[in-house]
């Protein structure tokens, strides 16, 4: 079972009203859900809650049932069993007009120009066509693609085409965005104006929802993040949440090398060349300073440094699913630069 | 109003739907090259029909002769000639056309047998002996028809026979039973012939139409706005759109040229279209369920190969599926055009209740009988099969292609499990 916590006021953009999220009525809420692929189970029992107006991330490896999980949110497919809600409704698509979604495989009509490619996306959401044509040359305009807006999205590049579909997901003013993998296949500079438009559009109390396998896009965006592996998700809840689970780490460099101040260290403290390195004791750090200048231990230098969210990741989902989940950011990264 | 502030519906309607998608693939397919190949579709099977028909009549001139060799003296022949072109402007197409036998002339151990046997000439039967007792020799079927009209001519060459026949008058009636029969089988005949023919160039565009989408990964995001029933229903109805279009491309084309060249035409196909035999409810009416039992065949065996094509994973795939899409329709086509004119039998009643074959069972039935609510009744029928099919593809369509199980929907509304 999931560990929910949703006490967080968040960490994005510097406009955001800080309400308690429990106060906040829930944009996402899902029970037990669970889908089965030919006998193998992709998404396994899995909760979650999302609160209206947060940034949330789904957060695990390829293959761990994020883009499964959003699919079954977004009514595409249907669970084998479980409930969802979205938005007060349990048929995502009885409330089309108000969710905007990108999906990962990317898909665009080749031979449509641009603003007509985002007015169509408006159109699928209830936008009428004039009205999704001004605002598409708008939007196409205010991010820098004004000059492409007649042309045909086979004459774009992959980073334009992909921006032109966000547009795209955006035109109709959802009240709930869900974008799966958003920065995959994005280079340096697209990712940051990406998470410059997630943090205005939260901004605005629209509620995004992302998949990504890149934890520090997670980290950076996330008021609250869901940790999947292996089809479950171990742990929902805030960032801040997760981070804490893990206590602060301290690092530890000393002149001398031996000495009865040693004994004072925690038992689980471990040598990293110079350095000690060991969890922040529970007593604080104010008792140990006090029996390493005591015991001449010759402090050259202390840190305190708070556990961030790939640790957490470590030790909710464990070490195998960290080290595919870098695999896949080095992948992406190498795709990315491609 | 929901908890959260939502309104309580928020989409649009099936209507709606459709309509987005209609509109994009309406557009998208008018100003596409394949539209024209499209447009150009029907010129193939009249110019392959047109060359097949002149080869055809050329072998069958060449093959299936008329000419009857007369092989008498010199006087009778050309005594049997001239009394064969007098008989002619009263019996016309029950004389043979006489020729006189160049190998028998001023041989008068001439063996027209031996001559046959050899397969020389190219004779039907050959006339020999004399005026008061002419000989026909050929082949049983020959012999039976050709001895008749041989002795009508040697009896008026030698003047046996009155050399003027004594003329009826005549009255002509528009009709009997028997010929309007006849002729209503072959309105619907024609009528079937052109209805599969439309709905046989748009089986192809049909079964290849998600295919872009499932290519492009467009489906993804059409799947999450719309409910697929209604991305299939909007599909249907935009190729049933572009082939409306075509037809009136097709039939401007068509009174332009005849407008222009009417005796042409009549003289090449050797048709008067204008004296078509009428069908039983009347041309007005018989033109109006044209066009509405064409959208229903058209919208029937579209949503099985849009449904059947949704299937198929890869393009090469759709390809392979063709040829079995060709064979149903043309199944289809085969059943109901073998109960024309059987009106009221098992069988027809049968390729009525098929719903695939009754729009074309309900044309012909509308060439021969004028009954006209047993034509609201298919109607009916065949509007709820058009929905049963579009239904039952799309949710095949989200079962093996989107994986979509059963359940996501909180069923306890009046006790719900996420409390506000």
């Amino acid at each position: 079972m999931a560990v929910s916590d949703h006490t967080s006021s968040g960490n994005h953009g510097t406009g955001f009203t800080a309400i308690p999220a429990d106060a906040r009525p829930l944009a996402i809420e899902a029970r037990g859900l669970v889908k089965s692929f030919d006998g193998t189970r992709a998404v396994d029992g899995v909760d979650i809650s999302v609160p209206e107006g947060a940034i949330y991330g789904i957060l695990g490896p390829n293959g761990a049932g994020k883009t499964t999980t959003l699919r079954m949110l977004l009514g595409i497919i249907d669970p084998d069993a479980g409930v969802r809600r979205v938005l007060g409704h349990d048929r995502p698509h009885d409330i089309g007009r108000l969710i905007g979604y990108l999906p990962e495989e990317r898909g665009l009509y080749p031979a449509m120009k641009c603003v007509e490619a985002i007015a169509f996306m408006g159109a699928l959401r209830g936008l009428p066509l004039k009205e999704g044509r001004k605002r598409g040359a708008e939007l196409l305009e205010r991010h820098g693609l004004g000059y492409a807006a007649d042309r045909q999205i086979r004459q774009l590049s992959k980073g334009m085409a992909q921006t032109v579909q966000l547009l795209g997901t955006l035109v109709h003013q959802p009240r709930l965005v869900v974008l799966d993998e958003p920065f995959s296949g994005l280079d340096a500079i697209n990712q940051g104006k990406l998470e410059v438009m997630i943090r205005a559009l939260a901004d605005d109390g629209v509620t995004v929802i992302f998949s990504t396998h890149v934890i520090h896009h997670a980290e950076r965006l996330c008021e609250g993040v869901a940790i999947i592996a292996g089809g479950k998700v171990p742990y929902a809840g805030s960032v801040e949440a997760a981070r804490d689970r893990i206590p602060a780490q301290v690092r530890l460099e000393t002149r001398a090398r031996e000495g009865a101040w040693l004994s004072a260290l925690p038992a689980d403290a471990r040598r990293d060349g110079d350095f000690f390195q060991f969890p922040l004791p529970e007593s604080g750090i104010e008792p140990l300073l006090r029996q390493l200048i005591e015991g001449e231990a010759g402090i050259l230098s202390l840190s305190i440094e708070r556990a961030g969210l790939h640790d957490a990741f470590v030790a909710i989902a464990g070490e195998a699913a960290a080290r595919q989940l870098e695999a896949d950011s080095t992948a992406n990264l190498g795709e990315s630069r491609t | 109003m929901s908890q959260t502030g939502t309104p309580t519906r928020s989409r649009l309607n099936l209507f709606q739907a459709s309509w987005v998608i209609a509109r994009r693939d309406f557009v998208a397919v008018l100003f596409s090259r394949a539209f024209l190949f499209f447009l150009l579709g029907p010129l193939f099977p009249v110019l392959v029909g047109g060359l097949a028909g002149s080869i055809g009549k050329s072998v069958s001139d060449q093959a299936v002769s008329v000419e009857v060799g007369v092989a008498m003296s010199a006087s009778d022949n050309a005594a049997m000639i001239a009394a064969a072109d007098v008989l002619r402007p009263q019996l016309g197409g029950f004389l043979p056309a006489l020729r006189e036998v160049k190998e028998a002339a001023g041989d008068s151990n001439f063996d027209a047998r031996a001559f046959l046997d050899q397969r020389r000439g190219n004779y039907a039967a050959i006339v020999t002996g004399t005026l008061a007792a002419p000989k026909v020799i050929g082949t049983q079927g020959q012999v039976s028809r050709w001895s008749g009209p041989a002795e009508l001519i040697a009896a008026t060459a030698a003047g046996a026979s009155p050399s003027q026949l004594p003329r009826a008058t005549s009255e002509v009636v528009t009709t009997s039973a028997a010929s309007e029969r006849t002729n209503r089988i072959r309105t619907a005949q024609a009528a079937q012939m052109v209805l599969f023919l439309l709905t046989m160039l748009l089986g192809g565009m049909v079964l290849s139409n998600l295919a872009e989408e499932k290519g492009n990964k467009i489906i993804e995001i059409l799947a999450a706005a719309l409910p697929m029933d209604a991305v299939f229903m909007g599909k249907l109805f935009a190729m049933l759109g572009v082939s409306f279009v075509g037809i009136a491309v097709w039939g401007a084309l068509g009174w332009g040229f005849w407008a222009i060249a009417e005796d042409a035409i009549v003289t090449v196909t050797q048709t008067n279209f204008r004296e078509l035999p009428g069908p039983a409810v009347g041309w007005p009416m018989f033109l109006v369920l044209g066009i509405v039992y064409f959208t229903m065949a058209y919208l029937l065996l579209g949503s099985l190969f849009l449904t059947i094509g949704a299937m198929a994973s890869s393009v090469r795939e759709v390809q392979t599926l063709s040829m079995p899409v060709t064979m149903l329709q043309l199944m289809v086509f085969f059943l109901s055009a073998a109960n024309i004119g059987q009106t009221g039998t098992a069988l027809e009643l049968s390729s009525i209740a098929f719903p695939l074959s009754s729009p074309f069972a309900m044309l012909a039935r509308a060439a021969m009988e004028e009954t006209l609510w047993t034509h609201a009744l298919a109607l009916v029928w065949q509007v709820i099969a058009v929905f049963l099919l579009v239904k039952g593809g799309s949710l095949l369509f989200r079962k093996r292609v989107m994986k979509s199980g059963g359940a996501g929907r909180d069923k306890s509304r009046k006790r719900p499990r996420f409390a506000a």
